[in-house]
């Protein structure tokens, strides 16, 4: 296909990758630089602001925290999503609609709205769930949800599961052997890709965490927003390497995105 | 045939996600409901709450700032997106997968990572605004004001849009520019009456995404401000876990403002979407 004037398309994608590149840019540079009160370029550069970081107890275990939480919040996810999917898709078509529009919820309700409902009905003498981790796999399978439903119902409808099951059954097997055996392979490549996204996603959010939560389980997220008072360089430090887990994540779906 | 008794065993099944997402989702939003109907710090019912805030300088404040910052930056996002979007649709190859690539990941990089970013950029001290000091150019830029506000949102909705608008370009068909310069219409002629009136559908549907998304987000503006800048967000937040004056159910109030707002989005949207709706439409 002859393209005429790819030179014009080329040249908007290039300055609109130069210019979103400035703020990660910058904060690269000023993680890696001894100070910077003028000029084009830093005084010098360091690692310095990297071994401080690495060396604070407080931002491993935060990043730890991060990953904990965001590994069980889409382990629960899948482990409801999925079978979910399976079930409407195959037992019951007529609620597709239904949870196409009950998966719109978490859009018209923000995490800062259902704090105000969670923070009263999980922090009292009988449920207190509050100020620890456990209300965050609850809230954060309501932030991953509508994409995780989304990618696992657009990778089911291209199954044609009832031939499958019927095939399944023809040969013995029951549905929920067929289940495990079939139709979960079958979404493997979806599956994960969806996993590697939604985990930027979770690993990203503020508003619950800080809410519910606080310090009393710090997600890296947190304690960024609590080292404000600390140098710039540092904080530096701790934007690229949240950065760099979204850089991995995102190749890695990219990866098995390709592999289908 | 799915049998009956294995129907039944299926909804079973689908309990615990009912369950959960009624527990996290549909409870907390009726919880917030109930409560914004309990006015004087809880103490009676009414609509004394919604009263106070449509009374309340402060709090209409707040409402026009956030739609306000909503609507730019989604413009803003919207305008600059679509040149983008439609140079990346017509790319092909490694250096479209390259931008891709690089979209999705910039998408994900807002809240308060981004705004310290800005900050290092664009803040007072910022290498930005110091480089240019020294060239002699004075920008008289404020990152804590609304303007600040606008450009950081609409960086985080360029990306997004970008997303968005690509498979809605896709519908965009070569030939249909080929046959209209066939018909000796110049470029602004198809884009006038062929390239935009197809794409406004998805025009029309991610600008509304954009739009809930901007009065929906909190972390980036509280991060930049420390809740000092007056966004609906904002104020719901400092109401149940700021450290001056507690009212979880003016909070509640507030909060179904935003959501009235935001559900009356969501549900344009889908309305826009639905294929040939807009085009049965104009017949």
């Amino acid at each position: 296909m002859q393209r005429p004037n790819s030179l014009g398309h080329l040249s908007v994608i290039i300055i609109f990758m130069m210019v979103m590149i400035l703020p990660l840019l910058g904060t690269l540079l000023y993680s890696i630089s001894t100070s910077w009160s003028s000029g084009l370029l830093p005084d010098g550069i360091t690692l310095k602001w990297y071994t401080s970081l690495f060396a604070d107890h407080r931002f491993l275990q935060a990043m730890m925290n991060s990953v904990l939480v965001c590994l069980g919040a889409l382990l629960l996810t899948l482990v409801l999503v999925v079978p979910t999917a399976f079930i409407v898709f195959y037992y019951f078509p007529f609620l597709k609609p239904f949870m196409n529009f009950i998966i719109l919820l978490p859009f018209a309700v923000p995490p800062v709205v259902s704090s105000v409902g969670l923070l009263q009905i999980y922090s009292n003498d009988v449920v207190t769930l509050t100020g620890t981790p456990w209300i965050l796999l609850g809230a954060y399978f309501t932030v991953a949800l509508p994409f995780s439903y989304r990618a696992i119902a657009n990778n089911m409808a291209n199954l044609n599961l009832q031939d499958m099951l019927d095939a399944a059954h023809l040969l013995g097997a029951s549905t929920f052997r067929a289940f495990f055996t079939i139709v979960l392979p079958n979404l493997k490549t979806g599956l994960m890709v969806s996993l590697f996204l939604s985990f930027s996603l979770l690993i990203g959010e503020f508003v619950f965490a800080n809410i519910l939560v606080g310090t009393r389980f710090e997600t890296v997220q947190v304690y960024l927003f609590n080292m404000k008072t600390r140098s710039g360089h540092f904080s530096s430090a701790v934007v690229v390497s949240y950065f760099l887990i979204i850089v991995l994540m995102t190749i890695l779906a990219g990866q098995w995105g390709k592999k289908q | 045939m799915v049998s009956r008794q294995a129907g039944k065993k299926a909804l079973f099944l689908l309990m615990p996600f009912i369950l959960v997402f009624f527990l996290f989702q549909v409870l907390p939003l009726i919880w917030v409901f109930v409560d914004s109907f309990k006015s004087n710090l809880g103490e009676e019912w009414g609509i004394g709450n919604y009263e106070y805030i449509f009374e309340s300088r402060y709090f209409r404040q707040a409402l026009f700032n956030s739609l306000k910052i909503s609507l730019y930056s989604s413009i803003v996002g919207m305008l600059l997106a679509l040149p983008c979007a439609w140079s990346l649709h017509r790319l092909s190859g490694r250096l479209k997968e390259l931008t891709l690539t690089f979209a999705n990941m910039i998408a994900n990089f807002s809240g308060v990572p981004l705004a310290f970013a800005f900050v290092i950029l664009l803040g007072a001290n910022g290498c930005l605004i110091v480089l240019l000091d020294q060239l002699g150019i004075q920008l008289g830029f404020n990152l804590y004001s609304a303007l600040g506000l606008i450009l950081i949102y609409s960086y985080f909705q360029i990306p997004l849009a970008i997303l968005l608008m690509l498979p809605a370009m896709e519908g965009l068909r070569d030939e249909w520019q080929e046959a209209a310069c066939l018909l000796g219409a110049g470029k602004i002629r198809y884009w006038i009456s062929i390239g935009l009136p197809v794409l406004m559908p998805g025009i029309l549907g991610t600008f509304i995404i954009l739009f809930a998304n901007a009065m929906g987000t909190m972390a980036t503006a509280f991060a930049l401000t420390g809740g000092n800048y007056n966004l609906l967000t904002i104020r719901i937040s400092n109401l149940i876990s700021g450290d001056i004056f507690l009212d979880p159910w003016l909070a509640s109030a507030l909060s179904m403002v935003l959501v009235f707002i935001l559900m009356l989005v969501t549900l344009a949207n889908e309305w826009l979407i639905k294929p040939g709706r807009l085009r049965a439409k104009a017949k």
